[in-house]
């Protein structure tokens, strides 16, 4: 630590206060803080997903960012290579079909 | 080989969620895969030590009910690669925590982590009995004070009767964290000395953190204090108590607190 380490950190409390605010508004669920909903749009997106390919739940990865204002929600799933492009052709010609 | 850590005391509030914070971070930071484990339902508190409570999506009971696989409810941390949190539920009843539901978890950490350090809650109840069951490992943090080396104690019989290992019967590796020391007191005589609790506990001694302010302001950032002020002494305090968990020789000391002449002067103001 340098001498003058000091003079630049700054004081935490306001951070902690932040954060609180932030954590308690979700938890009281005055920001929708329904805690299945997550779960909901979950399996409402992979159903949707799984009408055009086939994914493993494992490959599946869910990232939940509350903020302030807004929060994000970010569903990364991964398709197997090639599989894609076959599943998406089969389905288009099985439209030309009908 | 993997091992599975756990952090108890018996009594509440003595710093085990500060500690297991600290050592899975030194932990990761010294190269090893870490996950710290929260089974305080209810009252969970690592994720916010940890500075991850606004990405908690999926929690130990939706893994245990199947509500979602556990790659999905670990979340990585945002400066240690090698860290990850499984967090606690906060609304769930603590029934849902099933022991053969925490067994398959606890295997399955086994297998993709080198340390698996599960965060006591206080008490000797279901929720404590439950994070120690799979332990080969148990840092026992204490307070140098009456009610917390005696509650050690029982937690100490408790590790040695009802967890798997006793069950087998082996011997499930003990050692004693004396946490929130005040030298100053010490100093003084106003508290239990090391020596004495030792010898009460007769358990190895694996470190001692010493009171600090840099506790504080590192829970307030969310950020387990060795990574926001590794200089700090409860910093290197907790650094050297991960390398003897890893096994080295590490000369035993209390760390004092480097602080320059104007620190001392106008420290207090920005503390
Ligand atoms: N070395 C220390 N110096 C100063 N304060 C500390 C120290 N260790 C812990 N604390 C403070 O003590 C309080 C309790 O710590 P912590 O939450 O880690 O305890 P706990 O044993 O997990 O509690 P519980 O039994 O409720 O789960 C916190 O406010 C924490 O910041
Ligand atoms: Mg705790």
């Amino acid at each position: 630590m340098s001498f003058f380490s000091f003079l630049s950190r700054k004081p935490t409390a306001a951070i902690a206060r932040d954060r609180l605010q932030i954590l308690l508004a979700h938890e009281r669920g005055t920001l929708g803080g329904n805690s299945d909903l997550v779960a909901i749009l979950q399996e409402e997106i992979l159903a949707v997903i799984a009408k055009h390919v086939s994914v493993e739940r494992e490959k599946v990865q869910i990232k939940l960012d509350r903020g302030d204002s807004f929060s994000t929600l970010e569903i990364g799933i991964e398709i197997p290579p090639g599989l894609a492009e076959k599943q998406a052709s089969l389905k288009r010609a099985a439209l030309r079909a009908s | 080989m993997s091992k599975v850590l756990v952090v108890t005391s018996g009594k509440g509030g003595v710093g085990k969620t500060t500690s297991t914070a600290a050592l899975g971070a030194a932990l990761a930071k010294a190269g090893k895969n870490v996950v710290v484990v929260d089974f305080d339902v209810g009252l969970r508190n690592l994720d916010i030590v940890m500075g991850a409570e606004r990405r908690v999506v999926f929690d130990m009971i939706n893994v245990i009910q199947g509500d979602a696989k556990l790659s999905q409810a670990l979340i990585r941390d945002k400066r240690v690669e090698t860290l990850s949190i499984l967090p606690a539920s906060q609304t769930r009843d603590k029934d849902a925590l099933t022991s053969e539901g925490v067994e398959k978890i606890i295997a399955e950490l086994r297998e993709k982590f080198d340390w698996v350090i599960c965060d006591s809650p206080a008490g000797i109840e279901r929720g404590a009995t439950l994070a120690m069951h799979h332990a080969d490992v148990a840092v026992i943090v204490t307070n140098p004070e009456v009610s917390s080396v005696r509650d050690s104690d029982r937690i100490i019989g408790l590790l040695d009767s009802k967890t798997e290992r006793a069950a087998k019967g082996e011997r499930i590796e003990k050692h004693l964290l004396l946490t929130r020391y005040d030298p100053v007191r010490a100093a003084r005589g106003d508290m239990l000395k090391t020596e004495d609790v030792l010898e009460i506990l007769s358990i190895p001694l694996l470190g001692i953190i010493p009171e600090s302010p840099e506790v504080l302001r590192a829970s307030n950032l969310g950020t387990p204090v060795v990574l926001s002020n590794p200089d700090a002494a409860p910093s290197r305090a907790y650094a050297d108590a991960a390398r003897r968990l890893m096994g080295e020789q590490v000369p035993m000391t209390v760390p004092g607190e480097k602080t320059g002449f104007l620190t001392k002067l106008f420290g207090r103001r920005v503390a």
